[in-house]
């Protein structure tokens, strides 16, 4: 498939939101609300389960299952509030030596005055570096679509999976193409020269592995996934939280290409 | 001080490299009081406006020669040099038309400086290449910054003025993002002092990261300063917006930026910021 038809696959509106995969992958969940500090971000769920037997918080950007529900987290696109309620959860994990997994599917961070006038830029800023430092395991799997800083928000992991289909853009192809050719049709070549596949990103060391895609079968398609998450985690279960955050940072540190 | 205007007035050739044609009496127009002023005015006035007040964008190295003590500076970095990592069309002529434009080779300027004797480690992005995108040599230039500063307990003074990550390098100009954000982390946990300073135009992926992760963030007047760009939000929302949206001002009234400084008063508050937290690393 192309890059384009990807990204049309990533959105879907078909396709199992994040909502989905945290009632198939997590038991005995209580969902958690609100950043202390505004609002509760509907577009941002999160709260505490059990995989398997382990203890896990989780977080994910909804994009909502029906149009109402669509309406209401604003089709996906989370609020400052959004990524102060993932790090409020994310620190209260790192407390109880939980494991954090979080679910990205979003065209970006919302893009409006009120989001301005609260901090979008400086709500991201502060996850990205204090999700570095975080003591704990962070797993991060991008199940639609990854738009830019607002999907950089909840991917600073120690490891990022991508479904089959799933993308990650710097920019969405279509405003690529609208500020580079002036023409938003000319997207599907700007899908292609941007390289927002789960391939490119694997090639780029953005994400370790790609999960197939299998919706008709969709519990048994989370069953696997979560025996690797179990697996992994179980795989972190004796590294000291320091050593976590130290080989998170690594992880990014090598990003980019240049010559010296 | 220092005297800036001397500087000015010495080197005529120092200066037409920093992007400042100090021909003596041609004039310029102001683009926010319409009114005329020499040339000459307005670059002893450090780029201001000296009627309104309008701070003009300026260059890295121009910002160099306003701010830091005589020859303190020393470039940092500048042999990380630029791919075309995913071959796309049309970068390596943007490149060309940048470095032409800018005289840089980069978006960004990394070194060690002094003001008024107190050492730092500086980085200052060139709003005059590719409006100072982001991409992996701006990422790892500043990356090494915070990892240098650390290493020599420098403190970190940091000028943004970016258009955001930089789309011909795709993911890997997003993922520099949480890089940088990472190394600044790491020199803050080790006591390190961070000082951004805002200025026109400072946007998208800059602001979603180091931009906004200043111990203090000071700004200069009327900055635009946004996550997503004004049209875009326009756009998307359908409403007129008011006039100082996404100014610095706008910032300031809610919680974003400490102080807002004039250029002309920017060397005495970073010397003095820096001098109260102790001069930390006086080993330059």
């Amino acid at each position: 498939m192309r890059a384009y038809e990807r990204l049309q696959a990533a959105r879907d509106a078909e396709r199992p939101t994040a909502r989905a995969y945290i009632e198939r992958l997590f038991s005995e969940r209580t969902e958690l609300h609100g950043d202390r500090k505004y609002a509760d971000d509907p577009a941002v769920i999160g709260g505490i389960g059990l995989l398997g037997e382990i203890p896990v918080t989780f977080i994910g950007i909804e994009r909502g299952r029906n149009l109402e529900e669509r309406i209401q987290c604003r089709f996906g696109c989370p609020m400052p509030e959004g990524y102060r309620k993932a790090l409020r959860l994310m620190k209260q994990a790192e407390k109880f030596s939980r494991p954090v997994i979080c679910f990205v599917d979003t065209s970006g961070a919302f893009c409006g005055e009120d989001a301005e006038e609260r901090g979008q830029g400086q709500a991201i800023a502060d996850n990205l570096m204090q999700m570095m430092a975080l003591k704990t395991p962070i797993i991060t799997i991008v199940i639609g679509e990854g738009g830019s800083g607002g999907a950089l928000g909840l991917s600073v992991a120690n490891r990022v999976y991508m479904l089959e289909n799933a993308v990650f853009s710097v920019i969405s192809p279509e405003g690529c193409a609208s500020i580079l050719w002036e023409d938003a049709k000319l997207a599907a070549d700007a899908a292609e020269c941007l390289h927002i596949t789960a391939e490119d990103m694997t090639e780029f060391g953005v994400a370790e592995d790609m999960i197939p895609e299998d919706f008709a079968h969709f519990s048994r398609m989370c069953e696997s996934l979560k025996e690797r998450l179990v697996l992994d985690l179980k795989g972190y279960s004796r590294t000291p939280g320091e050593k976590l955050a130290e080989e998170r940072y690594q992880r990014f540190r090598k990003l980019g290409r240049w010559a010296e | 001080m220092n005297n800036i205007v001397g500087l000015f007035r010495k080197s005529r050739n120092v200066l037409e490299k920093g992007g400042i044609t100090p021909v003596v009496e041609e004039k310029m127009r102001c683009p926010s009081c319409k009114s005329y002023e020499t040339k000459r005015a307005v670059a002893k006035n450090k780029m201001v406006c000296p009627n309104c007040g309008h701070h003009y964008r300026i260059g890295a190295r121009t910002r160099v020669k306003a701010l830091f003590d005589r020859d303190s500076f020393q470039e940092l970095f500048a042999n990380i040099a630029t791919v075309d990592p995913l071959e796309f069309p049309g970068y390596a002529e943007k490149m060309e038309r940048g470095r032409a434009v800018s005289g840089e080779t980069e978006g960004v300027l990394c070194g060690t400086a002094a003001i008024r004797r107190q050492p730092c480690a500086v980085f200052i992005m060139e709003p005059q290449f590719m409006m100072g995108s982001m991409g992996s040599v701006v990422g790892e230039k500043i990356a090494r910054l915070f990892e240098y500063a650390e290493e020599n307990q420098l403190p970190v003074v940091g000028f943004t003025a970016s258009g955001g990550a930089r789309m011909q390098e795709g993911i890997l100009s997003l993922m520099q993002m949480a890089k940088v954000s990472g190394t600044v982390g790491k020199h803050g946990e080790n006591g390190g002092l961070y000082i951004t300073v805002l200025t026109d135009p400072t946007t998208g992926g800059v602001t979603a990261s180091f931009a906004m992760l200043g111990d203090i963030i000071l700004s200069e007047p009327k900055a635009t300063i946004g996550f997503a760009g004004r049209r875009v939000v326009e756009q998307t929302t359908k409403k007129k917006l008011p006039e100082d949206f996404q100014s610095a001002e706008f910032l300031l009234q809610h919680g974003f930026v400490d102080v807002i400084v004039p250029r002309n008063e920017m060397r005495q508050t970073l010397e003095r910021l820096l001098r109260q937290h102790g001069g930390k690393g006086a080993m330059l």
